[in-house]
């Protein structure tokens, strides 16, 4: 069986890691599975773990009272799901939920938030990984508001 | 007296031969020469359709069909396009056309279509060449993206694409309800998700011009050349023959020298304001 | 006579000319007074040319004036250009009519064919780019090129500069060199006044020998020379040409533009006086019972919210940007679309400007890099 630090890097998301900070990742990592309509994790909750899908999909909803939740995103293969672990108070603020099986890299949120604080080398070099998904998705969200195809 | 003169400003008479209901404010038009006679067209190229006595609008060709007809997918949301969108079988409409460039013909790449919203109506000529010339292409990509479900266009020929083998097709929606499996996001992240040869693609893109923008972004992340990608661009057209100036953008007129235009012709114009 | 060859003959035998002309079908039009200004309109007879006035403009002013000489061609431009006749304001393309469920469409049948009288050396270069406009393109403008094909065109040389004219950086006066079929030069002597003639082609030709003439003398000749040679070195504005297509392509963030909005008004002015706008609109009309509709085209202005319309909304909707659209397309995209300037310095926008924005000085001011305009900020000082 392969060790979670080499399926790691194998992941497009961590391509080129190097393998002592691989180690350092997969020390965090555990593999996960979840079945469709299962919930990664629900508005609230504490952000202590966040994904990396390997294969399924996700899609992250929000409850709007007398309705059916409302779908704002879907995330596919090698997505993170989930920035909240980021930034304090550590709480997601939206439910994720896997639409088809889902295969996924969970990985502990405080132990790689110390882990960067620790080695700020290291921590600096997950920031260039995150920040650049984070301020895509952000992009992402502003043509979304345009909401472009709408009859003017 | 008066005469009869045939010119490129003088509308010839198509009569409605069938009528397609594609949403609630959308038909599509099947429209058969009186002459019997259909002038060629390329995919990507557009016709100015006339409603007797309302105006005339420029409206892309989204495939042909019997009769030597051509399809007109016509949403209503101006005087003219409510007038065309409500017309019944045989009634007679004026048709100045085809006019402008189409989709590129390429052949032996990947093709990667990108389409928003409306924007697969001038794209689908393009994508049935395409599909009827399978074997002459790499991977082939059809990318839409769209308002809600409910606002999805050509539902049974997404389908029919989406049960072939040969074919990559991503739909997302910007909003969806519960009942909605699919994806949920814009169109320009459907491009990192899909597997193309970034060096050996073609990529076609049609939408409204902000969606366009962000589809551009995302294939030049993704390594296409701006040479390879081509976007069907949309000014106001009146005479569609280079006479009246009103499609200018910068020193192109779009009627001549657009409506599709490849991307590194017009970087430049393309992130000027108001230009 | 061979093209090329100049006659002189009395003033008074312009009459004959105007009369061949007639007598041949055209109608004649030429310079007249009218509303306070001179412009173009039918003219049959000598006597309704404007002789003895001239005009005297600067940016936003036009005012007429009483000559101390009583010469007919005195005067510089006026509101109007022969793209009224040539490219009419209005014009019905086609018209339908209602049958059952169909339709039958009829263009209208040509109209008469046109005499130019009175045409200066920039609007010879003016009508040049319109033809290349209309005739010389993928699609052709019909009715245009019918009006066209027929014209006869009598070229005058400019005997004074305007105030707003720049026809010598623009290489298009004052003298008319080419496009014509008759130019005159007016000589005013101090005992009669002549007209130098020159033949421009062979329709020319054959209408000078209509009329009496006889060849010109050395001294005639000189005094014609010398001229145009005060009138090309009295220019009353000028414009540097220089690598003015990549400027305007290049500038088209430069901080002028929103100022040139401030001032100007949108009215379209400038696009209604300038010989060589071509712009368009269509309107369709339908008759009350919806049996018959048609198609009329009208001259339209880039500086109207509608002209850039697209589904949601003006592309062009400050009036800076649609400041720069004029220029640019006139000093630069033009030579991209048809392979000349657009603009032949007859100084009729800067004339006619209400707000006086002079094209010679906002060019120029692009060359001056402008700081990007920015939120403007109050600094209070510690």
């Amino acid at each position: 069986m392969k060790s979670l630090d080499s399926i790691l890097r194998e992941l497009p998301f961590f391509a080129g890691l190097d393998e002592e900070h691989a180690r350092l990742v997969g020390g965090c990592a555990r593999n996960c599975r979840f079945e469709p309509g299962q919930y990664l994790f629900h508005e609230g909750d504490p952000a202590d773990e966040f994904f990396l899908i390997r294969e399924g999909k996700v899609a992250l909803d929000v409850v709007v009272p007398g309705q059916e939740p409302v779908v704002f995103s879907t995330l596919g293969e090698d997505e993170v799901v989930g920035a909240s672990w980021l930034v304090p108070p550590y709480h997601w603020k939206f439910d994720a939920r896997a639409t088809s099986l889902t295969r996924a890299l969970g990985i502990d949120a405080a132990c790689l938030r110390r882990k960067c604080e620790e080695d700020h080398d290291f921590g600096y070099l997950m920031m260039k990984r995150f920040l650049p998904v984070f301020v895509k998705r952000l992009h992402t969200t502003r043509l979304q508001m345009f909401d472009v195809y709408r009859k003017r | 007296m008066t005469v009869p003169r045939h010119s490129a400003l003088v509308p010839a008479l198509y009569r409605v031969g069938e009528v397609y209901r594609e949403l609630p404010d959308t038909v599509t038009l099947r429209l058969v020469p009186e002459s019997g006679r259909r002038p060629p067209y390329t995919p990507g190229q557009f016709n100015m359709l006339y409603a007797f006595g309302v105006g005339e609008i420029a409206l892309s060709i989204s495939g042909e069909g019997a009769e030597e007809s051509f399809l007109h997918t016509v949403r209503e949301v101006g005087a003219v396009s409510t007038a065309l969108a409500r017309l019944g079988v045989g009634a007679r409409v004026g048709v100045r056309g085809p006019f402008g460039t189409g989709w590129p013909a390429v052949q032996d790449t990947d093709v990667i279509f990108v389409a928003g919203g409306l924007g697969l109506a001038p794209l689908r000529p393009a994508i049935r060449r395409v599909l009827a010339g399978r074997g002459h292409y790499g991977r082939v990509a059809i990318l839409f993206g769209t308002r809600h479900p409910a606002e999805m266009l050509y539902l049974q020929e997404l389908e029919h694409w989406r049960q072939r083998l040969d074919v990559d097709v991503s739909v997302t929606v910007d909003h969806a309800d519960a009942l909605w499996h699919g994806n949920v996001g814009v169109v320009p992240a459907l491009i990192a998700r899909t597997t193309f040869d970034p060096n050996r693609s073609v990529a076609m893109v049609c939408g409204p011009e902000v969606m366009m923008r962000f589809a551009v972004g995302a294939l030049r992340e993704a390594g296409v050349p701006d040479e390879r990608i081509y976007l069907s661009m949309e000014r106001n057209m009146k005479c569609a023959v280079g006479l009246c100036g009103h499609c200018q953008f910068g020193p192109e007129f779009i009627c001549l020298t657009g409506p599709v235009m490849r991307f590194d012709r017009i970087a430049s114009l393309f992130s000027t304001r108001e230009i | 006579m061979p093209v090329g060859a100049k006659a002189m003959i009395v003033r008074e035998a312009l009459q004959g000319l105007f009369d061949a002309l007639v007598t041949e079908g055209y109608r004649t039009l030429g310079p007249t007074l009218r509303e306070g200004a001179i412009v173009y309109d039918d003219v049959r007879h000598v006597s309704e040319l404007p002789a003895g006035w001239t005009d005297s403009q600067e940016a936003g002013r036009y005012q007429l004036r009483r000559r101390e000489d009583a010469a007919w061609f005195g005067f510089n431009v006026g509101p109007h250009s022969w793209k009224r006749f040539l490219h009419p304001p209005l014009e019905l393309l086609w018209s339908a009519r209602r049958s059952g469920d169909s339709f039958e469409i009829t263009v209208p049948a040509a109209e008469a064919k046109l005499a130019l009288i009175g045409v200066r050396a920039c609007e010879l270069h003016a009508i040049a780019i319109q033809d290349r406009v209309f005739c010389a393109g993928r699609y052709r403008d019909d009715s245009y090129q019918a009006r066209r094909t027929d014209t006869f065109i009598v070229a005058v040389n400019c005997g004074q500069a305007g105030g707003t004219c720049f026809c010598v950086s623009m290489g298009s006066g004052p003298k008319a060199a080419a496009g014509f079929d008759l130019s005159l030069t007016e000589l005013l002597g101090a005992d009669r006044a002549t007209f130098l003639v020159e033949v421009g082609s062979e329709a020319g030709a054959r209408m000078l020998e209509r009329i009496a003439s006889r060849p010109p003398t050395e001294a005639e000749l000189a005094g014609a020379q010398a001229a145009l040679e005060r009138t090309a070195a009295r220019m009353g504005r000028k414009l540097d040409t220089t690598h003015l297509r990549e400027l305007l392509r290049e500038q088209a963030g430069h901080p002028r533009w929103d100022e040139a909005g401030e001032r100007c008004l949108s009215c379209g002015n400038c696009t209604m006086v300038c010989p060589t706008c071509f712009c368009t609109s269509v309107e369709d009309h339908s008759s009350l019972d919806g049996a018959a509709a048609g198609r009329v085209r009208l001259w339209d202005s880039c500086f109207t919210l509608d002209f850039s319309y697209v589904h949601g909304g003006s592309v062009r909707h400050s009036t800076g940007a649609r400041y720069r659209h004029w220029l640019a397309h006139k000093l630069s995209y033009w030579i991209d679309q048809f392979g000349t300037s657009g603009c032949v310095g007859c100084g009729r926008c800067i004339t006619w400007c209400p707000v006086g924005i002079d094209i010679t000085e906002e060019a120029a001011a692009l060359r001056t890099p402008g700081r990007a305009k920015r939120k403007e900020v109050t600094h209070e000082e510690p």
